[in-house]
């Protein structure tokens, strides 16, 4: 169905996301001549609708286990990614093994922390972001690399999935054709045997304690519990648990949660950003 | 001498899995088929559709206008309501995709008449969701009119139409159902909506990952939960339909009832291995296991025992059973063992007679006068979904047909005579009917196998709640 989306990706999308820094988005503001849409107030999409800031209490898993405090690093712009088709799993292991700033693996966060990260330059090359099909976008020409500084947000979701494309867009970021970071800690009271249990819009790799958790191959849609972990431990205290998040066209999520030895979801655990 | 055997097998092969539908049936995201004055339709993204007298052999020709992306269609009353997704006056910029819906009174190229367009949904230019791909369901219990929409970007909503006008009814605000789900659909089955939606990647060929998913409700507003209780929501939804038997990425789906027992489903797939991969319209029957929808397989040509349902005796020639001189139970088990043939026709073809024999039920024994070949024949038209199948007796032309009475023979040679041309559908239940609606005199009179004892049987009427009307074909 993506093809049918260049239909309307060029009627109605009119964001040119041509810088990946905020404020560089120029909102096209038709005026309506259809006296339905005069009436219609457009949805409120800001980012205190999908997030709060961290609060310095420790949160817990919601009811159903899900994880929702998240330091999220601003999307590393990744234009080349014109199709989710070209996730494999070696592929995506050669791209997640990549050290985009130095301590990519161990770095714990403050809310506000810059990172230099040296990503491909974007040209302005039409619509983006939302409906461009899959390879069906214009062929950029040789990439140009620059030194960008991208910022740590520590947030808390209000949905039990963290939406990474509504996180970018509020920044006036690229919300598409990128790589999200996301890194929390999770605080267990006893050594815990758990399996890790996470869905992501596109693929996504986890890792537990610096260990490899999960790969989540393909061009694949969130879903809850798409893919679980191997039995692991979380130790008593603290437990670093990072994802990565890599997603051409299309609204970037992911959702996280463990389960206990019975399938149960785990709940007994505080969550924090440090 | 093995590079023409591994051609023959490709062949045959090509055969089994392309003897579906033939035609000009490229198409992407038809919508659900509708029949108007006995003509199939479906329409595709783009401008117009596919049409069909047969349901088998399929041309281009419907026409729709608007143009736009992935219609869908429904027949209510005397009335075809038909919408898609498209331009609208003023919405441009405003929107994130728009749904609108017309009435036509005939579906008929040459005097088809599309009423204006209501525009009846749409998303917000920056909403967490895209109104494309709309799908309609006219709820049976209520007599209610619903439309699902939405694609892979955010949320899938549904809105309440007037059934009158197919124009929104004004106090319907959208529900939210699913998200990420491309090419809804919404059927209702046995107490039980059902929200249908395409996962994968589309539009990638022969590569194309889509397949068919479902949840089910209770209400047609939701929650639609799959069959681990995950919410649709959450990304949840059990398989209906994926990749196999030489084609890729079922997506669309739409549900047609032939009567009760026997549904089909329509999508396209992303790629045809038969056709140079192109996306094709495909039409599978609709099986439900413990009140979830499972599409069947294309029937495979092949031999098989033609078993009722009612006793699980087997379609046979009525002729002298012929012992087979070997073998005896309570065998003394310090001998040796030796492997018995197979009873063959050649053994027993000489003393059947030569013109027309009786067909019968009897003990299944894999002997020849039981062994039913089932072959496609293409070129004799056939109905929605499948070409018609001749059935003979295995290394033979002996073939089972249909008497001017309305009772069942076996002539010694097929011949492409309607009588002898039959209609195979797979029922929801997973057994099949056997129809014949060609008999000279009785055209378009279907005529099913019908069991009216456990040995015999006759030619009658199909009755989904009647086991004697029921067959298995079983390969054993």
């Amino acid at each position: 169905m993506r093809k049918t989306a260049l239909f309307f990706a060029v009627l109605a999308c009119g964001t040119v996301f041509a810088q990946n820094r905020p404020g560089a988005a120029q909102q096209a503001q038709p005026t309506s001549v259809n006296p339905v849409f005069d009436k219609y107030k457009q949805p409120d999409v800001s980012l205190d609708v999908y997030f709060d800031k961290s609060g310095s209490k420790a949160a817990t898993p919601d009811k159903d286990g899900f994880i929702r405090r998240w330091s999220l690093l601003e999307p590393i712009s990744k234009p080349e990614i014109r199709s989710n088709t070209l996730f494999t799993d070696s592929w995506l292991r050669n791209e997640f093994a990549h050290e985009y700033f130095e301590g990519q693996m161990t770095i714990l966060p403050d809310d506000g922390q810059t990172v230099e990260v040296s990503i491909q330059k974007q040209a302005a090359r039409g619509p983006q972001g939302m409906g461009m099909p899959r390879g069906m976008q214009a062929q950029p020409a040789a990439p140009e690399y620059e030194k960008v500084p991208l910022k740590w947000h520590c947030l808390d979701s209000k949905r039990y999935n963290v939406k990474l494309y509504r996180f970018a867009k509020a920044q006036s970021l690229r919300p598409t054709e990128g790589l999200f970071l996301a890194v929390t800690v999770v605080n267990a009271p006893a050594d815990m045997t758990v399996r890790l249990a996470a869905g992501s819009n596109s693929a996504s790799m986890w890792w537990v304690n610096g260990q490899e958790a999960l790969l989540l191959s393909g061009d694949r849609r969130m879903v809850v519990d798409d893919g679980v972990s191997k039995a692991i431990t979380l130790k008593k205290g603290k437990n670093i648990v990072r994802g990565a998040i890599i997603n051409g066209p299309g609204m970037s999520d992911f959702c996280l949660r463990f389960l206990d030895e019975s399938g149960k979801p785990v709940t007994n655990l505080t969550v924090t950003n440090k | 001498m093995k590079k023409i055997l591994a051609a023959a097998a490709l062949s045959a092969m090509a055969l089994g899995a392309s003897a579906q539908i033939t035609g000009d049936i490229f198409i992407h995201d038809p919508s659900t088929i509708v029949r108007c004055n006995g003509v199939y339709y479906t329409f595709g993204t783009g401008s117009g559709g596919l049409m069909s007298d047969d349901g088998y052999t399929w041309r281009s020709g419907a026409v729709r206008p608007g143009g736009g992306v992935a219609p869908d269609a429904l027949k209510i009353g005397d009335r075809y309501l038909v919408t898609y997704s498209g331009n609208y006056p003023g919405t441009q910029g405003k929107t994130h995709g728009i749904a609108t819906t017309m009435w036509a009174t005939t579906l008929n190229p040459d005097s088809v008449d599309y009423s204006k367009e209501e525009l009846v949904a749409w998303a917000g230019a920056d909403d967490d969701c895209y109104c494309i791909d709309p799908a309609l369901l006219l709820d049976p219990t209520t007599g209610r009119l619903w439309m699902s929409y939405g694609t892979y970007f955010g949320a899938i909503r549904i809105v309440e139409l007037d059934p009158k006008t197919a124009k929104r009814l004004e106090k319907s605000e959208p529900v939210d159902i699913a998200i990420d789900c491309e090419a809804t659909a919404l059927m209702y089955h046995n107490g039980w909506y059902y929200l249908l939606g395409t996962h994968g990647t589309c539009c990638d060929g022969t590569n194309s990952t889509y397949n068919i998913v479902c949840g089910r409700s209770r209400e047609v507003t939701g929650p639609y939960v799959d069959n681990v209780g995950r919410d649709m929501l959450q990304g949840g939804g059990k398989m209906v339909l994926s990749a196999g038997n030489r084609v890729t990425g079922p997506g669309h789906f739409g549900h047609y009832v032939e009567e009760e027992g026997c549904e089909k489903m329509s999508c396209h797939f992303e790629a045809d291995f038969e056709r140079s991969g192109k996306s094709v319209l495909g039409i599978r029957s609709l099986l439900w296991k413990n009140d979830w929808p499972v599409a069947a397989d294309p029937f495979k040509e092949g031999t098989f025992e033609i078993e009722s349902e009612r006793r699980g005796y087997a379609l046979e020639l009525a002729v002298d059973f012929v012992r087979i001189n070997a073998g005896r139970g309570f065998g003394n088990a310090s001998t040796p063992n030796e492997s018995i043939p197979n009873q063959m026709l050649s053994d027993v073809i000489g003393d059947w007679p030569k013109g027309n024999i009786d067909v019968r039920l009897g003990d299944y024994m894999f002997r020849p006068h039981q062994r039913w070949t089932v072959t496609a024949v293409g070129d004799k038209g056939g109905y929605l979904g499948a070409p018609y199948y001749k059935i003979t007796i295995e290394g033979s032309n002996r073939a089972l047909a249909a008497t001017a009475d309305g009772e069942l023979t076996a002539v010694p040679q097929y011949t492409g005579a309607p009588e002898q041309l039959w209609r195979i559908e797979q029922l929801i239940d997973g057994t099949y009917r056997i129809i014949n609606e060609k008999v000279p005199g009785k055209e378009g009179k279907q005529l099913a196998l019908v069991c009216t004892g456990d040995c015999s049987l006759t030619l009658g009427k199909y009755d989904f709640n009647d086991v004697n009307c029921k067959w298995n074909f079983r390969d054993r």
